[in-house]
C-alpha cells in the first residue's frame, strides 16, 4: 500500500513538474480524458442497464424493449417477469430447481477440487521424489487439450456410467441383490455426472497457484512437528491448512464462479429441464423463441448474475491476484 | 531438503498413512472395497464390451494399490485422487479420440458406422428379422382380450409330427400348450375374453400391421391374414465361419467386409457404391483416411482453409483489441488526477464479472437485426440498416465487438497491475533525458509491459482459439458458406466447425471431427510450448527441484 502511494507521489511529481508551465494543456488533457472514461463507461455499463431495465419492463418482448421502461403504472407490473420466473410459471421454466442445481454443482465441485488439489500441492511443495518436475509440467500441459474437443469419448463414459445400474447384474448375476441405482447419479443427465466432468480439469493451474502459496510456509513448522511424532497428515490438516487459508479462498472463488458460469459441457450432457443449471436454463429462454421471453430472461439473468458480481466487486484485489497468476477469460 | 527427504522416507516406511494400527486397517479396508468395485466395473466393461473404458477404470483401480504397497511412492498418495480423475476424464478421453480418428465411426451422410461388430450383427439378427418360411405350419386362431386390454392368441393346429395341438400365446409371456384341449375355443381363459367376431376381424388386421408378436423367445407366433396365424423364423442369420450372414427369406449371403465396415451382398461395387448392404454397419479403421480426406476433398477442404484463417485471425484481433483497449484505459485511470478512480475501476470491471452466456445474450439481443435496442436505435435514428449477423463481414466485426466488451476488462486489470511494478525512477531518467511522452511509452512502458503480460497474451490467444461458447451463442457460425456438404458458416472457427461435424443435424461424423481436434491440439500445444519456453516455465521448475 505504502508502495502504491510513494509511486502515485512520485508520478504527482513527474507530472507537476513538466507540466507546471502550461496549466492550459493539463486541463485539456484531464478532459480528453474524463470524455474517454464516459464513453467507456457508456460501453461497458449500457448492456447491464438495459438487461436492468428489460427485466423490469412488463412488456417482455425483445422488440418492445426501451432504455426506460414505459407505461409501469404499478409495483406489481414492474416485478411481473420476477414474478412470472419465480410464482408462477415454475411448471414452464423450473428456475429454484435450476438455482439449486447450479449451488449443488458449484459448491461439490468447488469443495472437492479444493481437496484434490490442497493434497497435490502439499506433496509437490513438501516432498522431493523422482518424477517430480515431469509430474508438474505435465499438469500443466494436460490443461491444453480442453475437454469440449473430446466430447464423444466423454458423453461415453457418462452414457456407460449411466448404464451400469442395469448392466453389472446382466454380467454378474449374483450381484443382482444389491441396488445399484445409485450408480445413475454419476450418469448422463446428473448432476452427479457434471461434478466427475469438471473434477477432470481440477488438477491445472490451481495446484501450482497452491503450491507456490505453500511453499512460502516455512518449512520449519512442519519440521518440528515431525520431531514432536506427528505425521504428516496431521501435520497438513492441524498446521498446513489454516495457514493457507488465503490461497484456498482464491482458489475456491475461481472455481465456484468457473463452475457456477459453466454452460457449454452442462448443456450437452443434462437432458432434462429439472437437472439444468442456471446458465442452460437461461439459454433456453432465448433458445426457444428470442422475442417472447425476453423480459423473463432478463430477470433471471438479474438473480443469477448479482450475487456474482457483487463477489466479484467486493474480492477483486485477491482475484485478479490469482487470474493474473492463470487461468484467463476472455 | 535433504533433511525432510530422510525424515520423509522414514515415516513413509510403513505402508498405511500412519503407525496407528485403526488408521492402517481402515486403509486396508477402504482399499479392498475399491478394488472389488473396481473388478466389479472392469468385468461389466468388458461384458458391455467397452474395452477401452475396462482398461482405464483397470488403471485407475490399480494406481491407489501400487502407491499404496510402494513405500517410495509416498508422495504419489497424496495425488492418487486428482490423477483418478485425471485419467477418467482427460487422458482417456485424449486417448478415445486418437484412436477415433483413424476410425469411419460416424452416421454421417447416410452412412451408418455406429456400432461395433458384435452390436451390428446383434442388431441386424434382431431387426425385422421375421418371415415366415414357406411352407410352415398353420394356425387357425380366435382372438382374445382382457381388462387391460391386452391381446392373446388361441391357436389350433398341428406339431411338427403331425399331431393335434393348441397353444395359448400372450404377448412378451411363453405361450402355454394346453392339453386335452376343448373342441370349440371357450368364452373366457385365464381373465381372457374372446372377441365377438366383428371385433376380432378389425382386431386381426391391427395386429398385422403392427406386426405384433405373440409369444417369447423362439416360441413366437404372428397373424398371417384374417383365418391363420403362423410360426415365424429368423430371417437374418450370422455364420462364424465364413464371417457372414445369410438371408433365409432370399437365401443372398451377405460378407463381412472389413474395410468399408458394412455386411455386403456378392457383385457390390464400391465404385458405383451401389445400394443393397446391411444396414447398419459397423466402425472399422480406416487408417489415415480421415486425415487425407481434410487435405483432397475440394468441398471438404474450401470451407476448412476459410474457417482456419478466421478462426487465427479472430484469435489474434481479440488479443489485439482486448489488449489496446485494456492498456490504453489502465493508463488513463493512472492518471491522479482523475476523481473517483477506484469506483470507474470497479464500474468498468463489471462486464468480466457477468457469466458469459448472460452477457452473449444481451448482445445478441441487442443488436438483434429487426427486434434489437441498438440495431432500431439505428436504424430509426440514423437510418443505418446494419446487417449485424447477416452479412458476414458484419458478423465477424460483431463478434469482435462483443468480445472486446468480455475480454478488455481483463486486460486493464493485468495492465494496471504490470504499470505499477515498473520502477518509476526508470520515467525519471528518460524524463531527464528528455524523452517525449510518446517515446516513453514505445521504448519503455511497452516492453516492460510485455515481458510481464505476454504470456497471458499468449493464453488469451490460446482461449479464443478455442472459444466455443461465444461463436456458439452469438452467431452460431452464421452466415453459412452456400453449397457446403457438411455443415460450416461464415464465422464458425475451428471447434465450432468440428462440433457441428460431431453432433450436427446432418448426422455425426465422429471421426473426421477427432482428426481436426487431433490437428487443433497440436497447434493449441505448439503454442503453449512456446508460451513455457518464454516464459522460462521450464527453467523455473528446473531450480525449483
Amino acid at each position: 500500500m505504502s508502495k502504491a502511494t510513494e509511486r502515485a507521489k512520485a508520478k504527482q511529481d513527474r507530472v507537476s513538474s513538466s507540466m507546471v508551465e502550461n496549466r492550459a494543456e493539463t486541463v485539456v488533457t484531464v478532459t480528453v480524458r474524463l470524455v474517454i472514461i464516459a464513453i467507456a463507461l457508456i460501453f461497458a455499463l449500457f448492456p447491464i442497464l438495459f438487461v436492468a431495465s428489460s427485466a423490469f419492463n412488463p412488456a417482455g418482448q425483445l422488440s418492445t424493449q426501451s432504455l426506460i421502461p414505459r407505461g409501469v403504472e404499478s409495483v406489481d407490473q414492474l416485478l411481473a417477469n420476477f414474478r412470472a420466473l419465480l410464482i408462477d410459471e415454475l411448471e414452464l421454466f423450473p428456475f429454484w430447481s435450476w438455482i439449486r442445481n447450479s449451488f449443488i454443482v458449484a459448491t461439490t465441485s468447488t469443495i472437492l477440487s479444493l481437496l484434490v488439489t490442497s493434497w497435490a500441492a502439499f506433496a509437490f511443495s513438501r516432498f522431493r521424489f523422482f518424477g517430480r518436475r515431469s509430474l508438474l509440467l505435465g499438469i500443466l500441459l494436460i490443461q491444453v487439450f480442453p475437454n469440449l474437443l473430446a466430447m464423444v469419448a466423454i458423453f461415453l463414459i457418462m452414457q456407460e456410467i449411466g448404464r451400469l445400474s442395469d448392466a453389472i447384474p446382466q454380467a454378474l448375476p449374483f450381484l443382482a441383490g444389491i441396488d445399484w441405482s445409485w450408480l445413475d447419479l454419476f450418469g448422463l443427465n446428473s448432476l452427479g455426472g457434471i461434478i466427475l466432468v469438471y473434477m477432470g480439469g481440477a488438477m491445472g493451474i490451481n495446484t501450482w497457484l497452491m503450491k507456490g502459496y505453500f511453499d512460502s510456509v516455512p518449512r520449519d513448522i512442519d519440521e518440528s512437528a515431525l520431531v514432536d511424532g506427528a505425521g504428516h497428515w496431521t501435520i497438513f490438516w492441524r498446521l498446513i491448512m489454516p495457514l493457507v487459508r488465503p490461497i484456498l479462498a482464491v482458489v475456491g472463488i475461481l472455481s465456484f464462479v468457473g463452475t457456477f458460469n459453466e454452460f457449454v459441457l452442462a448443456r450437452i450432457l443434462l437432458r432434462d429441464k429439472e437437472n439444468w443449471t442456471l446458465m442452460v436454463g437461461l439459454f433456453s429462454f432465448i433458445n426457444a423463441d428470442f422475442n417472447r421471453d425476453w423480459g423473463k430472461f432478463a430477470a433471471g439473468a438479474l438473480v443469477s448474475a448479482t450475487p456474482v458480481v457483487i463477489l466479484y466487486l467486493l474480492l477483486q484485489d485477491q482475484i485478479v491476484g490469482g487470474l493474473t497468476a492463470g487461468s484467463v477469460k476472455g | 531438503m535433504t533433511a525432510q527427504t530422510a525424515k520423509a522416507s522414514s515415516s513413509a516406511g510403513g505402508l498405511a498413512f500412519s503407525n496407528r494400527w485403526w488408521v492402517s486397517l481402515l486403509s486396508f479396508l477402504l482399499l479392498l472395497v475399491g478394488n472389488a468395485f473396481g473388478l466389479i466395473l472392469v468385468y461389466t466393461f468388458i461384458f458391455r464390451e467397452q474395452i477401452g473404458l475396462a482398461v482405464v477404470i483397470g488403471i485407475i483401480t490399480l494406481l491407489p494399490n501400487i502407491v499404496f504397497f510402494i513405500p517410495r511412492l509416498y508422495p504419489i498418495r497424496w495425488m492418487v485422487p486428482g490423477f483418478m480423475f485425471v485419467t477418467l476424464m482427460v487422458i482417456y478421453p485424449v486417448v478415445y479420440t486418437v484412436e477415433t480418428a483413424f476410425t469411419n465411426y460416424g452416421d454421417y451422410l447416410g452412412e451408418s458406422h455406429l456400432f461395433t461388430k458384435a452390436q451390428a450383427i446383434e442388431l441386424i439378427e434382431r431387426q425385422d428379422a421375421l418371415y415366415v418360411p414357406e411352407g410352415a405350419i398353420t394356425y387357425s386362431f380366435t382372438i382374445y382380450r382382457n381388462a387391460d386390454g391386452e391381446l392373446a392368441l388361441w391357436l389350433t393346429g398341428e406339431d411338427g409330427d403331425g399331431n393335434a395341438q393348441t397353444v395359448f400365446a400372450q404377448v412378451d409371456q411363453p405361450p402355454e400348450i394346453i392339453q386335452d384341449a376343448p373342441e370349440e375355443a371357450p368364452e373366457e381363459y385365464n381373465g381372457f375374453e374372446q372377441l365377438p367376431l366383428a371385433q376380432s376381424v378389425t382386431t386381426a388386421q391391427t395386429i398385422i400391421d403392427e406386426g405384433i408378436i405373440f409369444g417369447e423367445g423362439e416360441e413366437i407366433f404372428t397373424v398371417l391374414n384374417r383365418r391363420r396365424a403362423a410360426a415365424p423364423a429368423q430371417r437374418y442369420e450370422y455364420d462364424p465361419e465364413s464371417d457372414a450372414i445369410v438371408d433365409n427369406l432370399t437365401g443372398v449371403v451377405y460378407t463381412a467386409n472389413d474395410e468399408v465396415g458394412y455386411f455386403l451382398p456378392p457383385g457390390w461395387d464400391a465404385e458405383t457404391n451401389d445400394e443393397g448392404e446391411l444396414r447398419p454397419g459397423y466402425r472399422v479403421g480406416v487408417g489415415l483416411y480421415n486425415f487425407t480426406r481434410l487435405l483432397e476433398e475440394e468441398r471438404l477442404r474450401g470451407p476448412l482453409i476459410d474457417i482456419f484463417v478466421w478462426t487465427v485471425a479472430f484469435s489474434l484481433l481479440s488479443v489485439f483489441t482486448t489488449f489496446a483497449m485494456g492498456l490504453f484505459m489502465a493508463i488513463i485511470l493512472e492518471d491522479p488526477r482523475i476523481p473517483a478512480r477506484k469506483v470507474i475501476r470497479s464500474l468498468l470491471i463489471i462486464p468480466y464479472a457477468v457469466p458469459g452466456v448472460i452477457s452473449i445474450i444481451i448482445w445478441r439481443g441487442m443488436l438483434n437485426e429487426n427486434l434489437g435496442i441498438i440495431a432500431r436505435g439505428l436504424a430509426n435514428n440514423l437510418g443505418l440498416d446494419i446487417p449485424f449477423f447477416t452479412d458476414p463481414w458484419w458478423a465477424k466485426f460483431t463478434i469482435l465487438l462483443v468480445n472486446l466488451w468480455l475480454g478488455y476488462p481483463y486486460m486493464m486489470l493485468i495492465c494496471s497491475g504490470a504499470l505499477q511494478a515498473i520502477p518509476s525512477d526508470i520515467y525519471e531518467a528518460a524524463a531527464v533525458d528528455g524523452a517525449k511522452a510518446w517515446h516513453r511509452f514505445w521504448r519503455i512502458t511497452l516492453p516492460l509491459l510485455l515481458v510481464t503480460v505476454g504470456p497471458l497474451l499468449i493464453a488469451s490467444f490460446v482461449y479464443n482459439f478455442n472459444n466455443y461458447l461465444l461463436i456458439e451463442i452469438l452467431t452460431l457460425g452464421d452466415p453459412v458458406f452456400p453449397g457446403s456438404p457438411v455443415p460450416a458458416g461464415m464465422t464458425d472457427i475451428l471447434i465450432t466447425y468440428t462440433y457441428g461435424l460431431a453432433f450436427g443435424d446432418q448426422g455425426r461424423d465422429y471421426g473426421y471431427a477427432s482428426a481436426i481436434t487431433i490437428v487443433i491440439f497440436a497447434i493449441v500445444a505448439l503454442v503453449t510450448l512456446f508460451q513455457y519456453r518464454f516464459t522460462k516455465t521450464w527453467e523455473e521448475v528446473g531450480e525449483n527441484v
